[in-house]
């Protein structure tokens, strides 16, 4: 089991190290001189060469990239280029409202979507099926910021039920950091339910065509038992797999949702960095939410364990 | 007569895949009584519709799409008019049933303590405790070794045949009216299903429940059947005591299903292989037997398989390290003349697969070497190998998955010519169109997809494909097992006469001891990768040396009743694993020959 | 004998029944094939989404403008009908490259066992970078045009199709009718065009639907952010940014482009989800 942690936190730091390159390479693709494009449009070539030099631009690539990833591994992210401030500081100040929103969407949406599934699958190709898969496949087509700002005309504008955009944080209460979140996190919670819910139905389904529920159907165990003692346990490693792989669904969902909803979390923060061209803003972020994504798949592997008996590294 | 524990009249279940469809009927108004302490066998082929029958008693089928009409009465109450909750209560409670596959057949998440605590708690009001004593006691009934020990364990730590005794301790929990094995002992090998047979036997003296035995095996059931219904696409055509329908059989059906059965020992006497006397189940005339001819002995072999040795390394740690291997083929030397056939047999797990594979190098040898017509296959040289593969050809036993489903059946059969380049497309036609008609299939059928074929017929295409490149030697891997009784005598007598006709030499992978006992010139059994026995088919079987030769001998259900009261040993065995550490030498062996040409490996 | 069923063509049955089996993916199917219709023609009879009418800004929906006006006084129903323009290309440009890119990465990895693990590795990695910031890092670093739009949704789709292309690989490359061309000589080149690439279509027809679904909103979601095609061509994800001050007082300023990009998603996922029962029942765990 250790050797198996330790294994793949190996492949994960290879995963990491590439995905660090693709970043390097991506800010170097840009065409013309990256100390131009940083520097904006009214520079002297003076301030350019200045850059240059700062930057160490002048340095073969790959003493660069080194030189760069010794930095990120040791926590430095560089320099915001607009505010000149430390670009781990600065996502660091914007995390808590990116995780709270997250952690609300995942808390309303993952057992909706498992009791969806489950039901779905249990009364397969009736009526309740079709409508369960129909809401299904609208969450899957309604990008977040039409959802969003649906809801916001409805919720908000048209009913006044609800804030129509901003961000509370929790310590100035539960209610207030709550009702903030609650049409943000449907906004992006919507996919990512729609997603789980149908991965949930066709493993359930597949589980519930084996043998062994045949099994225990013959020796008289009542329908609810089967589908959740029997059936959802089996059926629970497929679903783990997308609960994992869909935390890059809700990344990228976040930065859109906080774009609706104006709230100041690491998805605005990069947005406004695209808008301001601040390329170490926008590769610190995205080699923080990598990470996030490679640590969490790496979580919902070991979970497997926890899961599956058969199992065991 | 007592009065019945299940009574089944006019019983008709019908399917339809969607509601736009009409029903069509599956079994067709059939009816049968089952009496306390009594067997019934019901055997069919594949599409007979016995396992619907079975299912049908259960109410296990999909609710929309299956219809099931007639009276099914238990103790006198009709199953048919519960509700689904009083249903619920029969289940497992009146009425146990276990299933073909044990290894699928238990919830892989669920220890199996809980999977029979489960099964007595949903039925009896009774503590946990307690549960836990009596799934213990029951796995002591079912002889499961070190039975305290089981009850936290997972099916996956269990073999097959010790899967299908927790299969049936979990259908005694209850102690049922009426016990359904549905094909129970079909997925085990030969031995382990002896063991099994035996166990149902025992307990249904024990507790006097009633047995609906399901099967398409004659000799299962004739050694365990009362009483016998026959089942041919719906309709029972036969029924009666399982005596009088295997000594005179009245409907032309049954009596060919018999004669299409191998029997153990019926070749008893006889030095060569001989056909299969079939009847045609329309007129019942029987054909002829005819002994096939002895291999040419003053030829060089055109196979020759020299110390081989397959092993595949089990990797695991931090830096993949091999912690072991499995030795599946382990110094296994023979050879084969034109014209000859060479069985190779064994249990799962003895390496008679991978012997196959390796010799046409699907599967890389550790050591030894393979001789086709005197030429070394060798690692490196492709021409050698190419010129290899088309002197020796492979029939796979799985005759739905050895042909590409969206390829025409002529184009597959053509492929290998073509490929090889040895001919133009109007040859490689009339070649494919040839071959066709030699093993029994019309010419114009030749533009047709796989899956508008048969199980038979789609081995028959195979067949042909290896032909197309005229072989010396084809390799049968299982290549009838998965066929029903009738057509697997069918596909045995055409790869007999193809053999006369052609000269061809065949090592015929089986675990059939009855079909290969027909087939064979010459016998290996196998044993954890190694030869155990080798010689002519007469020696090995009418005088068996090695004591796993025996034991496999005595385990096979002889479809005789009158031999069905004989008992096996009781002894609980489980087949042994080929598994090695690193570093492991194989004990040194030799062949000692106790008569013409029949060798016994002996331990020095 | 699954494939059996499996492979019985399905048409046969006749056509009456075969709408009656099938209603979402015909429902998807003819709404797609509507738009894409008023996509091509659009020039013709949508008007000209460009032109601003300062006097008319705002306008709610009425028999003028069928959709309203926005607050430059451009008719929406234009901005809409030329919208889709954009969106659609996008879609199938995107579903068609990254299906051919993946197709080939796919069955390298899938047969060549010394190649996979690093194929692999870095579509691990490629996986790894979240899709929507990838493409905004594309297109903000090689400035916008609607080529890099495409190029930047393409990349982060190609690991699905690998991944989807090499799991029918390894498990087709094992079946006993590869092993049997094996044996009867064919060579490799053969084995894998003509008896496992087949194997690998009808899951990629349904994962073209998908990654066109897909593509269609990322697309809308770059432009939503600023960071999509030029801002002068009109699309549903820059009609919603430029919009969105305005949602109290004109929501179908918002609304109109948000339900056309809703349904032609919507049309497409129901297409695909009806190619999928009928193409492959089994995949639908694979996604």
């Amino acid at each position: 089991m250790i050797i198996y942690i330790l294994r793949r936190l190996g492949a994960t730091l290879i995963v990491m190290g590439l995905v660090g390159l693709m970043v390097f390479v991506l800010l170097h693709l840009a065409p013309g001189d990256p100390a131009a494009v940083i520097a904006g449009d009214n520079a002297t070539p003076e301030q350019i060469a200045q850059l240059r030099q700062m930057l160490g631009l002048d340095d073969p690539l790959p003493v660069q990239f080194l030189r760069w990833m010794g930095d990120v591994v040791q926590g430095d992210l560089g320099v915001s280029i607009y505010s000149n401030e430390p670009v781990a500081q600065l996502i660091m100040q914007r995390m808590e409202a990116t995780v709270s929103l997250a952690i609300a969407t995942l808390a309303f949406a993952v057992p909706i979507a498992i009791a969806f599934g489950v039901i779905a699958a249990h009364r397969a190709g009736t009526t309740v099926d079709r409508i369960l898969m129909l809401f299904s496949v609208m969450g899957f087509s309604l990008p977040a910021f039409v959802l969003g700002y649906m809801l916001s005309w409805l919720f908000a504008i048209e009913w006044k039920l609800l804030p129509v955009q901003g961000f509370t944080p929790i310590s100035e209460g539960i209610w207030p950091w709550a009702r903030n979140l609650i049409l943000p996190s449907v906004t992006l919670g919507m996919t990512y339910t729609a997603l789980i819910a149908r991965i949930t139905r066709t493993s359930m389904l597949e589980v519930l065509s084996e043998d062994f529920i045949r099994t225990a159907r013959a020796k008289g165990v009542a329908v609810p038992r089967i589908l959740v003692k029997h059936a959802l346990r089996n059926a629970g490693v497929p679903i783990a797999t997308v609960i994992g792989i869909g935390i890059a669904l809700l990344i990228g969902g976040v930065v859109v949702t906080e774009t609706v909803f104006n709230i100041p979390g690491v998805g605005r923060l990069v947005v406004d960095a695209i808008a301001r061209r601040d390329y170490p803003v926008i590769q610190g972020v995205i080699l923080v939410f990598s990470g996030i994504y490679v640590f969490v798949n790496l979580a919902t592997d070991l979970s497997y364990t926890l899961i599956d008996p058969r199992i065991r590294y | 007569m007592t009065k019945p524990v299940l009574s089944v009249r006019d019983l008709t279940t019908s399917f339809r895949p969607d509601i736009y469809s009409p029903w069509t009927p599956v079994v067709r108004n059939i009816g049968f009584d089952v009496a306390a302490g009594e067997t019934l066998a019901i055997v069919g082929e594949s599409g007979s519709g016995k396992s619907v029958t079975s299912l049908s008693v259960m109410r296990l089928l999909p609710p929309r799409g299956s219809r099931i009409e007639g009276e099914i009465r238990l103790a006198g109450r009709d199953l048919l008019a519960l509700p689904e909750q009083e249903m619920r209560k029969v289940r497992g409670g009146d009425i146990a049933m276990i299933f073909q596959e044990p290894m699928t057949s238990l919830n892989p998440m669920m220890t199996v303590g809980e999977q029979i605590a489960e099964a007595i708690r949903g039925h009896l009001s009774i503590g946990s405790a307690e549960a836990r004593q009596e799934t213990i006691r029951l796995f002591e009934k079912v002889r499961l070794p070190n039975a305290k020990e089981r009850y936290d364990v997972y099916p996956h730590k269990l073999s097959g045949g010790q899967r299908q005794r927790v299969m049936i301790a979990m259908a005694l929990a209850t102690r049922p009216k009426l016990l359904i094995a549905d094909e129970p002992t079909t997925a085990l090998d030969v031995t382990i299903q002896g063991q099994i047979l035996d166990l149902v036997k025992e307990l249904q003296e024990e507790t006097g429940m009633a047995v609906l035995f399901i099967t398409h095996d004659m000799g299962v059931v004739a050694e365990v059947a009362d009483r016998t219904l026959v089942m041919l696409r719906g309709d029972v055509v036969e029924d009666g005591p399982t005596a009088e329908i295997f000594g005179n059989g009245r409907h032309p059906y049954t009596r060919a299903l018999l004669a299409a059965v191998p029997r153990l020992g019926s070749m008893a006497g006889r030095a060569l292989p001989s056909t299969f006397g079939l009847i045609d189940t329309a007129t019942g005339s029987r054909g002829a037997e005819r002994e096939a001819a002895p291999p040419v002995a003053d030829k060089p072999a055109v196979l020759e398989v020299k110390n081989l040795t397959t092993r595949f390394a089990v990797r695991s740690g931090l830096f993949s390290k091999v912690t072991g291997a499995v030795h599946a083929v382990e110094n296994v030397s023979f050879s084969l003349q034109p014209g000859e056939t060479l069985s190779l047999v064994g249990e799962s797990g003895c390496g008679k697969s991978t012997t196959g594979r390796t010799i046409l190098r699907l599967t890389k040898p550790f050591s030894g070497t393979v001789l086709v017509n005197g030429q070394e296959v060798g690692a490196t040289d492709r021409e050698a190998l190419k010129s290899a593969r088309r002197a020796v050809q492979m029939v796979f036993q799985d005759p739905f998955a050895s042909l590409n489903p969206r390829i025409p059946i002529g184009a597959s059969i053509a492929e290998p010519f073509l490929e090889q380049k040895l001919g133009g497309k109007a040859e490689a036609r009339d070649k494919t169109a040839a071959l066709m008609h030699r093993v029994g299939l019309l010419p114009t059928m030749m533009s047709r997809l796989p899956h508008e074929f048969s199980g038979g017929q789609r081995q028959r295409i195979c067949i042909a494909r290896a032909l197309m490149l005229d072989p010396k030697v084809i390799i049968a891997d299982e290549a009838v097992s998965a066929l029903d009784v009738s057509i697997k005598a069918q596909v045995c007598n055409l790869l007999m006469e193809l053999q006369e006709s052609l000269g061809l030499a065949y090592l015929f992978i089986s675990h059939d001891m009855a079909v290969v006992e027909r087939v064979s010139h010459r016998v290996a059994v196998m044993y954890l990768g190694e030869i155990v026995e080798i010689g002519p088919r007469s020696a090995v079987f009418e005088a068996p040396q090695h004591s796993y030769t025996k034991k496999l001998m005595a385990a096979v259900p002889v479809p005789d009743p009158s031999r069905r009261r004989m008992r096996r040993n009781t002894e609980v065995e489980e087949i042994k694993s080929p598994f090695r550490i690193p570093g492991f030498v194989p004990p040194k062996s030799v062949y000692k020959e106790v008569s013409k040409d029949h060798f016994v490996q002996v331990r020095c | 004998m699954t494939n059996a069923a499996q492979l019985a063509p399905p048409v046969r049955a006749g056509i009456p029944r075969f709408l009656r089996r099938h209603p979402t993916m015909i429902a998807g199917g003819t709404v797609l094939a509507a738009i894409a219709l008023a996509a091509l023609l659009a020039p013709f009879f949508a008007g000209d989404p460009a032109t601003m009418m300062p006097s008319e800004r705002l306008q709610s929906p009425s028999a003028r403008y069928w959709l309203g006006t926005d607050h430059l006084g451009r008719d929406v129903f234009a901005r809409v009908v030329h919208g889709a323009r954009v969106s659609l290309a996008v879609g199938i440009v995107v579903a068609v490259s990254s299906i051919a890119i993946g197709v080939v990465i796919g069955m390298i990895a899938g047969y060549f066992r010394k190649a996979d693990p690093v194929i692999m590795r870095v579509m691990d990695a490629l996986m790894a970078i979240p899709a929507i910031l990838l493409a905004i890092a594309l297109v903000a670093v090689m400035r916008a045009s609607v080529g890099v739009v495409m190029l930047a949704i393409v990349i982060p789709e190609i690991p699905r199709v690998v991944r989807l292309v090499r799991s029918v690989v390894l498990s087709v490359r094992e079946a006993p009718y590869v092993e049997a061309a094996q044996v009867g000589g064919t060579r490799l080149p053969v084995i894998l065009v003509r008896h496992i690439l087949p194997s690998t279509v009808p899951p990629l027809i349904v994962q073209a639907t998908y990654i066109c679904a897909s593509a269609i909103i990322v697309e809308s979601t770059l432009s939503f952010l600023g960071a999509g095609v030029p801002p002068e061509t009109p699309t549903w994800g820059s009609m919603i940014a430029q919009s969105r001050m305005y949602l109290p007082r004109a929501p179908w300023t918002v609304f109109a482009p948000g339900f056309a990009l809703a349904l032609v998603v919507l049309s497409v996922n129901m297409l695909g989800d009806g190619l999928r029962d009928l193409l492959d029942p089994r995949m639908s765990r694979r996604m």
